[in-house]
């Protein structure tokens, strides 16, 4: 065989063997900046975590107006807060679903040939989430804000973070469904489940609306918790320890399930 | 230095599924620098060998090493990349925003103009991949590759599915590419392909290698012509005594002799012998890629 490379190829062939993994196991600014912009372009993302919610609180929000809770908070906002809430999960949960349609595509077979960390993949994805579910919460909010929801401050941000916050849950979930099933349109089928569990979180109609048994059920589906806590500033009734255990049980259920399919997924090579 | 080491050094690699081995034992040494052609028929086992080169699949016994380490090691310092059949693209990002992402897993990287412009597709930088053709995200997947600028270079079958004017291109491009130095290792199952970009021809069969060489010895394997005639009770060593005589072969009553000098052998057939029914046909390299990697496994002696 040859081995008299001519010297420009040797020299940098030699270079190369200095070569170093990237830091932060591929995760950088750059990446979630692009990220950002396909979710952001996604028109069918963004007409169900942005428009829809708007749409939705104009049909049941405006014709409450001037109605008030117990505590003489306006019902227009506790509706608000609610849609919010319904707003982010929906984000969160259809980018992290995104993987399902990433592994359908074989993109992450692809991603397995590059130096990115399988966790540093995870990371850009659950940040891409929550600055959706941010964008979704800012949205429904102004929307509010326009349409007549007045609220002191504290309750506007407490309410913002709760619901925001929140739908770190549904990140977990969005994962944990799109390791469970690879499937292109995995959102076609997610997106009536979300809207189930929002009504049984209480987010589309009070809870005491429901049958008594079905309410008592309620309590326990994922959404319940997050509703509660998202609400409370504004209610001012406190977060139950119901309600906070329900939020922390099912982040874990989630996070754990993802992490298990997740951890499958990668060892399977 | 990195000279010291092998580009891929596999050993023992053997891989089953289910009662299908796919992956028999294979062992293989590249040197850096080689052009190495993996040429089979479907289901020989390339693929598979190939997902455990990279790390993609785990071998059931055998080692592998990439330019002295493990699989892993150098993809995370993007000294080897791999075109492959299965690796899949977003279909709502462009061609530019998926080089450009893809840039941002390594530590260093060419510019992504440069790569798009060597793999070809610097003018439809700004199409949707879900809108390009087949040979067209086939030359996405290379330019990906050729962002690391690897020392070892893994192709799948780069050009299934393309059409004839799509293969060539692909092929120009890895040409343009092709530097001294970098190692290309690929798979195929095109002849013509192994024969006109590799220096080095691996024939596999059944999970395991049958001939190994250049392309030159690989033809030579092949060479000279195939005389083929009705003799019963032919004389088998008499025949294989003549002079340019490589394999005298007998299935019935037919006989079939492989040999540089077609015409001595025809002549003593027909003038010594009651051969009748005379053949002769001369082999090419095609002839050796059948002879070698059909189930017959008669004549496979030739390979050594």
């Amino acid at each position: 065989m040859t081995t008299a490379l001519p010297t420009a190829a040797s020299t940098a062939r030699s270079d190369s063997a200095e070569r170093r993994p990237p830091a932060l196991g591929g995760f950088s600014p750059a990446v979630l900046r692009i990220e950002l912009r396909r979710v952001l372009r996604n028109r069918r993302t963004l007409a169900f975590t942005l428009i829809m919610p708007a749409v939705f609180f104009l049909i049941f929000g405006l014709p409450q107006r001037g109605q008030q809770l117990d505590n003489g908070s306006q019902v227009l906002g506790y509706i608000m807060i609610s849609l919010a809430v319904y707003a982010a999960m929906v984000a969160t949960t259809s980018t992290g679903a995104a993987v399902a349609t990433e592994r359908a595509l074989g993109w992450s077979r692809q991603l397995r040939l590059t130096p990115l960390r399988p966790a540093a993949y995870i990371a850009i994805k659950v940040l891409t989430a929550m600055a959706l579910g941010l964008v979704a919460v800012c949205v429904e909010f102004a929307v509010g804000a326009a349409a007549g929801v007045r609220m002191p401050a504290h309750v506007w941000l407490l309410a913002g973070l709760g619901a925001w916050l929140g739908s770190l849950v549904f990140a977990a979930f969005g994962l944990f469904v799109g390791y469970l099933f690879p499937a292109e349109n995995v959102m076609q089928f997610i997106g009536p489940i979300l809207a189930v569990l929002a009504m049984f979180g209480g987010l589309f109609v009070p809870l005491e609306v429901l049958p008594d048994v079905l309410a008592d059920v309620a309590r326990f589906t994922p959404v319940y918790g997050v509703g509660e806590l998202a609400r409370a500033p504004l209610t001012g009734d406190g977060v139950s320890a119901g309600a906070l255990a329900n939020i922390l049980v099912w982040t874990a259920v989630f996070a754990v399930g993802a992490a298990r399919l997740f951890r499958r997924d990668t060892a399977r090579v | 230095m990195t000279s010291t080491h092998p580009a891929v050094e596999l050993s023992g690699l053997t891989k089953t599924f289910g009662a299908v081995t796919a992956v028999d034992g294979l062992s293989l040494r590249v040197e850096p620098g080689e052009v190495v052609a993996f040429l089979g028929p479907n289901g020989a086992g390339k693929t598979t060998t190939i997902d455990m080169l990279l790390g993609l699949a785990r071998p059931d016994s055998g080692t592998v090493r990439i330019l002295g380490g493990a699989p892993a090691d150098a993809i995370a310092r993007g000294r080897v990349a791999a075109v492959l059949q299965t690796g899949g693209l977003l279909k709502d990002l462009t061609v530019g925003e998926t080089v450009r992402l893809t840039a941002n897993f390594y530590r260093q990287s060419r510019p992504a103009t440069e790569v798009l412009e060597r793999a070809g597709i610097a003018d439809i930088a700004d199409r949707v991949v879900g809108r390009c053709s087949g040979g067209q995200q086939q030359r996405l997947r290379f330019a990906l590759a050729l962002l690391p600028d690897p020392d070892l270079m893994v192709l799948d079958e780069p050009t299934t599915g393309m059409d004839v004017e799509g293969r060539r291109e692909f092929w120009q491009a890895l040409r343009r590419d092709a530097r001294s130095g970098r190692t290309v290792i690929f798979a195929t199952h095109y002849l013509d392909e192994a024969d006109a970009y590799a220096d080095r021809i691996v024939l596999v069969r059944q999970g395991r290698i049958v001939a190994d060489g250049t392309t030159a010895e690989i033809k030579n394997l092949a060479s000279g012509r195939l005389v083929r005639a009705t003799l019963p009770d032919a004389d088998q060593a008499a025949l294989a005594a003549l002079p340019g005589v490589d394999a005298v072969e007998v299935r019935g009553d037919t006989v079939l002799v492989t040999t540089a000098d077609s015409d001595l052998v025809a002549r003593h057939l027909l003038t010594r012998t009651a051969a009748r029914d005379l053949e002769i046909t001369s082999r090419n390299l095609e002839d050796a890629f059948l002879a070698l990697t059909t189930d017959r496994t008669d004549h496979i002696g030739a390979a050594r």
